[in-house]
């Protein structure tokens, strides 16, 4: 009965051909590890913000007038308002944890080299459309941070030479941060950006599972297969990832709960503090502070003295990331089996997005400014010596194949 | 590989202690400790409350009915004993005084106060109803806040407290009248209305807190029952 339905589906949907081809045909490299769980992790909080964010929507009012006190109405008169809420803000902090981490693995492993290039690609697109997303979200409580992070980002735009004026003017819609402003943010933040990112989500899915995942020792399983075509090394996705991705869910979960019950602002980092104040374009807070997961691209942009020049230097930060694929030029993928340049710059390069992280939300201060200087040369020395250290490496033998206890 | 997460992971902990240091300001604060099970103290709070920050503050987020059912009273107690600026129990706490008439007698309007405990801190507004003293420099108000300096609010619980003035030799607080409760009996005071404020900061914390629990509980059973079906699906891959 079942069958003779499926078979009804399949003859005019590719639906088995789809489970297949995606799930319980996936061959996945059997030697994932602790850092292969962000990416099923990341496509469960895009969910979760877009539920949570429907339900949001139903609530909130993008209105100057109204739009701080209806966030207030959603935490206290809406029924579960406040866990929706909460599990929004919180979901966008963890979004980009878990995205960070994946990035990070992606470094490690280098699974942004050959044949992954446009997974890699898509991947930072999905990046640059979340960090739209999550600055466009950001304005919408309408406190003094949404207003004052908005304004200062926004007038970035301003300092490009001859259009930059009137660029800023048209992002905004006025003259200053408004009612125009908070409205489009709103269209662009519920409906444009979201559609984006989805779709590149399943661009990425789609080059990822054409071309196979990566794994940590970096050896192509599909170089050795049975007599099937069957990689020898690799297991189908379902059902082997999917109950093992349950557990890493479950673990998340309980690391999201405890943030989200116990410490929903996590001491500022999450919801900071001057968004309790409602939005006064007449008072400008003495700290104006971005958000964590914008500090260190801040932090680069203040490091440079000119303005355009941090502009276009925070801008590099972003497109630097893009080239990896063509900056490295070792043949091995995997960390594992790196020589020690690469690990010592990746090693610094993380040392030095991590302290950025963190310059970018503290005021200045000389010693600090010296520091984000240090860490943004640091961060650029990564990439542009690339083709450099990556080549000269001492690399190890890889194996033929994946390494499995 | 291990150094490398350990020096991630020991950043990102060094990153979360140390916001809060970046916001305070500079001023000594002193800690208060929030307990919203302490019914008594809410209940006390709620008193100081509309008696004397709710004829020119605020809390336009909160709802009489709510504040009656999570802070221990009926209906009819609040109704008799709370409710002075408004007449419907499922009204919010908003006051009569116009904003432009406020600003034009204290300099700024008395910012709505639901959500201040989240904006300032518990800490900090229970060190700054403490730290009002006599200031001849302020002619309108006659006193000055350590915490807050040049606060156009003036010290509303003189009568309380008494007044403080500022000791150039100790360069502390001194008491310089008497007011009618002593030190301690006026900290206990603040306490309650500061533990009242950080209720109405955010009355959902009383189901947050109280539902937690259950969600982790709930999480370490399913994570009992997928662990083992993980280990059962992978027993044959070698």
């Amino acid at each position: 009965m079942l069958s003779s339905l499926m078979g009804w589906v399949d003859a005019r949907f590719p639906a088995t051909k789809l489970w297949k081809e995606h799930l319980s045909e996936y061959y996945t490299p059997k030697n994932f590890n602790f850092w292969y769980y962000f990416g099923s992790l990341a496509l469960l909080i895009l969910v979760l913000q877009i539920v949570t964010g429907i339900f949001l929507t139903m609530n909130y009012k993008p209105d100057t007038a109204l739009a701080f006190a209806s966030v207030e109405y959603i935490m206290r008169d809406v029924e579960w308002g406040w866990l929706i809420r909460y599990l929004h803000s919180t979901g966008a902090s963890a979004f980009f944890v878990v995205i960070y981490l994946h990035m990070f693995r992606g470094l490690m492993y280098g699974s942004y080299k050959q044949p992954r290039e446009l997974v890699w690609i898509f991947g930072m697109l999905v990046y640059l459309a979340l960090m739209a997303e999550a600055f466009m979200g950001y304005l919408l409580p309408w406190g003094q941070m949404s207003y004052w992070g908005a304004q200062v980002i926004i007038s970035l735009f301003g300092a490009l030479p001859i259009i930059g004026e009137g660029l800023s003017l048209w992002i905004r819609g006025d003259y200053v941060i408004a009612d125009a402003t908070l409205n489009r943010f709103f269209a662009f933040h519920v409906i444009a950006v979201p559609l984006v990112l989805i779709g590149l989500v399943v661009a990425h899915i789609i080059a990822l599972h054409e071309v196979g995942s990566n794994n940590p020792d970096g050896v192509e399983i599909k170089k050795h297969k049975d007599e099937k075509g069957i990689p020898l090394d690799g297991i189908p996705f379902h059902p082997y990832y999917s109950v093992k991705d349950i557990v890493g869910v479950i673990v998340f979960m309980f690391i999201f709960s405890l943030v989200l019950f116990y410490a929903p602002e996590m001491g500022g980092w999450f919801l900071e503090k001057d968004n309790f104040v409602p939005a006064d374009p007449l008072k400008t807070p003495e700290h104006i502070a971005p958000l964590w997961y914008f500090a260190p691209f801040y932090a680069i942009l203040r490091a440079v003295p000119d303005k355009l020049m941090g502009v276009l230097t925070m801008g590099a930060a972003i497109v630097f990331l893009f080239l990896l694929p063509w900056l490295d030029r070792s043949p091995v993928k995997s960390i594992r089996y790196r020589g020690p340049y690469f690990r010592w710059a990746l090693t610094l390069f993380v040392i030095s997005f991590i302290g950025l992280a963190y310059l970018g939300t503290q005021g200045i201060t000389d010693i600090k400014t010296i520091l984000s200087r240090i860490f943004t040369v640091i961060y650029f020395a990564f990439f542009i010596l690339m083709p450099f250290y990556s080549k000269l490496d001492k690399d190890k033998p890889v194996p033929e194949r994946v390494t499995f206890k | 590989m291990r150094t490398l997460i350990f020096t991630i992971f020991s950043g990102l902990l060094l990153l979360t202690s140390s916001y809060a240091t970046a916001a305070s300001g500079g001023v000594h604060l002193d800690a208060v400790e929030i307990d919203l099970d302490d019914k008594a103290s809410l209940q006390r709070g709620a008193k100081t409350f509309v008696n004397y920050c709710l004829s020119c503050h605020q809390a336009s987020f909160m709802r009489y009915n709510r504040m009656a059912k999570d802070i221990g009273l009926t209906d009819e107690q609040v109704t008799k004993n709370l409710m002075f600026a408004s007449d419907k129990i499922g009204d919010t706490m908003t006051v009569a005084m116009r904003a432009d008439d406020a600003k034009k007698w204290f300099g700024v309007t008395p910012p709505d106060l639901s959500v201040i405990s989240r904006a300032k801190g518990t800490d900090w507004l229970y060190t700054y109803l403490r730290t009002f003293y006599l200031d001849d420099t302020k002619k309108a108000t006659g006193t000055n806040n350590l915490t807050f300096k040049d606060v156009g609010m003036p010290h509303v619980l003189w009568q309380q407290q008494g007044y403080l003035r500022n000791d150039d030799e100790s360069h502390g607080l001194i008491s310089a009248t008497k007011g009618d409760k002593s030190n301690h009996e006026y900290n206990v005071m603040i306490r309650d209305l500061t533990n009242f404020l950080a209720y109405i900061g955010e009355p959902s914390k009383i189901q947050r807190l109280a539902i937690a629990k259950w969600v982790l509980l709930y999480l370490v059973l399913f994570f009992l029952v997928a662990y083992p079906m993980k280990k059962a699906f992978w027993r044959d891959i070698h």
